[in-house]
């Protein structure tokens, strides 16, 4: 992914900031604009807010035939988590050992190394996930 | 809204077709599909091709005119268009060309689809398949097509009580139905072993869990059912198609065990049809991952959420069954060039309703549905056709 496609979504990858909807109180992450459930009655009241980096393995699963700018990572085990306001995102879960991953697991957000623009290019970070 | 036919159809072989080039392959189904509805060039209407990445997999975007150049048609300069929804491409070109003659603006529409994925190595076509998922919130992290899907396994697993050798299940019946058709990539029974020990690709799902990477073209002659009697005796009816969306990534739905939009899909194809879910006796659905086919049949109402793991093993869903599902060897057998497969369900589908389907013919086949999907759910299509 080029540099400035991943750095227009940097705050949300850092920080994990997600919208709440004025209207209906639904959460969305990442952010949008509009709410999914209210439409244009959410234009202008969509509140972005940082999550709390907390929430439990909703599904898991451990990638053996990973793309080339994971190949050096695999095997690697990859979740979707449900975090506690509500709303699931898509992230690796790291300083666990793969038999021990659990469906409802505790787990809570960190900042690591995501991927390389190769040897010499830019450094993408974002969230990963540790059992606490 | 006019009702439309089938009157032709065509197929290539799939598989690593290496001497066959993408435009080869393209001409060779649709002039067979044209020979079958014995059509002149004059005649027909419009072209649309499903194809989801040529300009990934080879490099060339503009396909629906390079195809309508190859098979001939350029020099009519016929409206060539090209539909793209990843996995559902083929199915949703079905769709164009239904709406276009239904709403009386053609008459006959010719529509392909192909997909050549083997000119690169499987590790980057892989990487193709998988931007049919959200690129910048799932895949970035390390999603893959694969790996998506094996969530989708291990959840269904945890909710439903559905077991690994009930998943593998639906890799034996499907290469079983696939060992029975010369057109299927791969034409042999496998063991319940061969799929559980296979290596793995992502935990549950190993490499006989995943439909191959395949070369391959499909196409189809759609006409209006008031001149499809001077082409053919037996014309086949369409007689409901149906699309839904859903969000692009997984992690966006309140539920993974359920492609909503293919629940809706079929609930309007079925409304449309004015038929009920007993009265399929055969169903084409999108096993691109053995989860994938249990989802699909729960989803469209065929068997309770959670039952269709037990019920593929019980071989509920095998040829001989009241619901004979993936006849064709399916996704996994047939094979899945991805453009081609939405069209291949349908020239299966046809040729099961013309009685002309050989050694896997579902006896007295009067009702079938196709139901096709793109990413991981956020495109489904699904067409029910009939004997006319």
């Amino acid at each position: 992914m080029t540099t400035a496609r991943f750095w227009r979504d940097n705050q949300t990858r850092y920080n994990l900031m997600a919208t709440r909807c004025g209207n209906c109180g639904k959460v969305t992450f990442p952010p949008r604009n509009v709410c999914p459930v209210c439409h244009r009655k959410s234009m202008g009241k969509m509140k972005r807010f940082q999550l709390n980096g907390e929430g439990e393995v909703y599904s898991f699963t451990v990638v053996h035939e990973a793309p080339s700018a994971f190949e050096m990572q695999k095997p690697y085990v990859l979740a979707m988590i449900r975090m506690d306001e509500g709303v699931m995102l898509t992230a690796q879960l790291i300083d666990v050992e793969a038999a021990d991953v659990k469906i409802g697991m505790k787990v809570k957000a960190t900042i690591r190394k995501i991927g390389e623009e190769g040897p010499g290019g830019i450094i993408h970070y974002g969230y990963k996930f540790t059992p606490f | 809204m006019r009702e439309v036919a089938v009157i032709g159809i065509g197929i290539t072989k799939f598989g690593e077709l290496w001497e066959t080039g993408f435009r080869e392959m393209g001409m060779q189904a649709g002039l067979a599909a044209v020979q079958d509805a014995k059509l002149t060039a004059e005649e027909i209407d419009a072209l649309y091709v499903g194809n989801m990445s040529a300009g990934r997999f080879i490099e060339q975007e503009h396909v629906a005119a390079l195809i309508a150049d190859y098979s001939g048609m350029a020099r009519d300069h016929i409206p060539a268009t090209r539909v793209e929804a990843a996995g559902a491409s083929g199915g949703l070109a079905i769709r164009q060309a239904y709406l276009a003659i239904a709403s009386g603006q053609h008459d006959i529409v010719v529509v392909g689809g192909a997909e050549k994925m083997t000119d690169i190595s499987d590790t980057i076509s892989n990487e193709i398949q998988s931007s049919a998922a959200d690129q910048q919130w799932e895949c970035v992290f390390g999603a893959t097509f694969p790996a998506l899907h094996a969530m989708i396994a291990r959840r269904h697993m945890f909710q439903y009580g559905t077991t690994r050798e009930q998943i593998a299940s639906v890799a034996v019946k499907n290469h079983k139905h696939g060992a029975l058709n010369p057109n299927a990539q791969f034409q042999k029974e496998i063991e319940m072993g061969t799929v559980l020990k296979s290596g793995m690709v992502a935990d549950p799902l190993g490499v006989f869990d995943c439909a191959p990477n395949s070369d391959g073209a499909a196409a189809v002659v759609l006409c209006s059912m008031d001149k499809a009697r001077k082409y053919t005796d037996a014309p086949v009816k369409v007689l409901a198609s149906a699309q839904a969306s859903d969000s692009l990534a997984l992690h966006s739905r309140a539920d993974i065990c359920t492609f909503e939009a293919t629940r809706v899909a079929a609930d309007r194809a079925f409304a449309q049809a004015k038929l009920e879910r007993k009265d399929i006796q055969l169903a084409e659905v999108h096993d691109n991952f053995t989860i994938s086919e249990l989802l699909a049949v729960e989803d469209m109402g065929f068997f309770p959420k959670g039952q269709a793991g037990k019920a593929t093993m019980d071989g509920q869903t095998t040829i001989g069954a009241k619901l004979a599902v993936n006849t064709s060897g399916g996704l996994k057998a047939r094979g899945d060039p991805i453009g081609a497969t939405g069209v291949a369900q349908i020239v299966e589908l046809v040729q099961q309703l013309r009685g002309t389907a050989g050694r896997r013919q579902v006896d007295g086949a009067k009702y079938a549905l196709a139901q096709n999907v793109g990413g991981t759910g956020a495109t489904a299509v699904v067409h029910i056709l009939g004997v006319a």
